[in-house]
């Protein structure tokens, strides 16, 4: 027994070794990883909703230019999103896709601020012919032209998008006639994609989705009238504890430039931004 | 309690199985006992929906499935409409995305039969059908027995690829899993709970299965 003790201590064994390098590496990571951090200004982390990712890179490039970030962001579903911040997530500021999310990390944690930044516009796309790009009212048109063919919208149970889909089908009085042709997507990005591979006639996604080139050169649109729908006002907010450069990205999103940005995107910009209000947990 | 998804889930499952398992038979034994040319590829093919994401299977799918395409059209003509969004359709993705599940197990345990074995049922006087029926499926029991509860319990839990194909469409494509993501959401938590709940039961059931089949069933093997 004493025999194997001594050997092991003698040779080093291979797991050592292992563990000796493991170790080695990490602190180099470590290291290297400390350099680079201070090297630059830590990143605003910055969890935003799935339907801003064509958006971002115009509000980057102008955050860049203002001299504000830098920023790292998280896309996600606003719902998963607004999971994970209440949960603790450490992000400083929240673009939502609509207004409910925001109630509810507001009952988990402080918010500093918060304001609507844009409202979603809904598009018609569809592989056929749609005739020139412009704004209706006339949904019913648009659903006879899809024969018995699919048509795909956002969950209207959760996907923002989706409730606001169904709420300007109700309105239009077509609600009843297509529901037995509607396939449900995750969010506005699948629904799009059911039309773009051809397994949808039509579907109902947002505006800055359809204006992106990838749907533009396969995809006619037509802008669905806000005025059969709700308003998809989508909210932002800085969480409390923000540090000085999430207080400046806040600002900048909240801002006539950002507003600027957005609109040439495909949203309704809110005149002028409002300002923080209390939130009230509200049921959508 | 969704009562659709539950039935759409048992159903999506089941079937899935009583294909595959009789699939995994076939293709099992064949890679074990045969040698021909391209097995190596015939066994990575064999693996490749477990590496492959289960968007992007789903993704190439849904492509497959769109009416524009040959393959699309070929599909209509046979099944009289497109598969996309159909229970159909999602039968065919847990079919594609389940064959590593059938396949291995049943594999390995038909590996595991000597050919000495097969050889001496022969010298006994039994032809090939009833070597299989006689001595190897029953030495390879535990084997199929591990893959129909492995298809069932993957198939209960799939997301990724019935999600991508399926459209979420109540009481035809939406299964339990796709449910409990549509209430949290929607911020249904307690339902989702609910719904969990019930899918944890059905997957140890399928597992218990597993644990109580492969004990009982335990042969001794022969020693060449």
């Amino acid at each position: 027994m004493s025999d194997g003790m001594e050997r092991r201590r003698k040779h080093p064994t291979r797991r050592h070794v292992i563990l000796g390098g493991c170790a080695v590496a990490v602190a180099g990571l470590g290291i290297g990883a400390n350099s680079a951090w201070s090297a630059n200004r830590k990143p605003v982390l910055v969890a935003a909703a799935a339907n801003l990712r064509p958006v971002m890179p115009a509000l980057l490039a102008a955050m860049g230019e203002a001299g504000v970030g830098p920023v790292r962001i998280s896309f996600g579903a606003s719902g998963n999103l607004a999971r994970q911040i209440a949960q603790g997530a450490p992000f400083e500021v929240f673009m939502s896709a609509d207004r409910a999310r925001v109630s509810f990390v507001a009952e988990h944690r402080r918010i500093e601020a918060q304001a609507v930044y844009a409202r979603g516009r809904l598009a018609w796309v569809s592989a056929a012919g749609l005739g020139a790009d412009r704004e209706t009212a006339d949904l019913a048109a648009l659903v006879a032209a899809t024969g018995d063919g699919r048509v795909a919208i956002g969950n209207p149970e959760h996907a923002p998008y989706g409730i606001a889909a169904r709420a300007a089908l109700q309105s239009a009085n077509v609600w009843s006639a297509i529901e037995p042709r509607l396939v449900f997507a995750e969010n506005v990005a699948q629904a799009a994609q059911f039309a773009l591979t051809g397994n949808a006639a039509a579907a109902i996604t947002s505006l800055s989705l359809a204006r992106t080139p990838e749907l533009r050169a396969r995809l006619a649109s037509v802008t669905i009238a806000e005025a059969l729908h709700p308003p998809i006002e989508q909210e932002i907010a800085l969480l409390a504890g923000a540090s000085d450069a999430a207080r400046a990205v806040y600002a900048f999103i909240v801002s006539p430039a950002a507003a600027r940005i957005f609109a040439e995107a495909g949203y309704a910009v809110p005149s002028p931004a409002k300002p923080a209000k209390p939130t009230k947990p509200s049921k959508s | 309690m969704p009562v659709d998804a539950t039935l759409t889930s048992l159903w999506l499952a089941g079937l899935t199985a009583l294909i595959l398992v009789p699939f995994g038979v076939w293709a099992g034994r064949a890679l074990a006992t045969a040698q021909f040319a391209g097995k190596g590829f015939v066994e990575t093919l064999v693996l490749l929906p477990l590496i492959l994401p289960p968007t992007v299977l789903g993704y190439y799918l849904l492509v497959a499935f769109a009416p524009a395409n040959p393959v699309g059209q070929a599909i209509n003509t046979v099944f009289g409409g497109s598969l996309a969004f159909s229970f159909e359709g999602i039968l065919i993705a847990s079919l594609i995305a389940n064959v590593p599940f059938a396949v291995q197990p049943i594999q390995r345990s038909f590996e595991a039969i000597p050919d000495t074995v097969r050889e001496a049922a022969w010298v006994s006087g039994l032809n090939g059908w009833q070597t299989l029926w006689r001595i190897e499926l029953p030495l390879a029991w535990p084997g199929i027995v591990t893959a129909a509860a492995l298809v069932m319990a993957h198939t209960l839990g799939e997301f990724g690829v019935i999600l991508m194909v399926g459209g979420n469409i109540p009481g035809e494509t939406q299964t339990l899993s796709i449910a409990i993501y549509d209430r949290l959401q929607a911020f249904k938590t307690a339902e989702a709970g609910l719904i969990s709940a019930v899918l944890l039961v059905a997957s140890l059931a399928a597992l218990a299965i597993v644990q109580t089949t492969a004990a009982t069933g335990r042969t001794p093997r022969p020693r060449p």
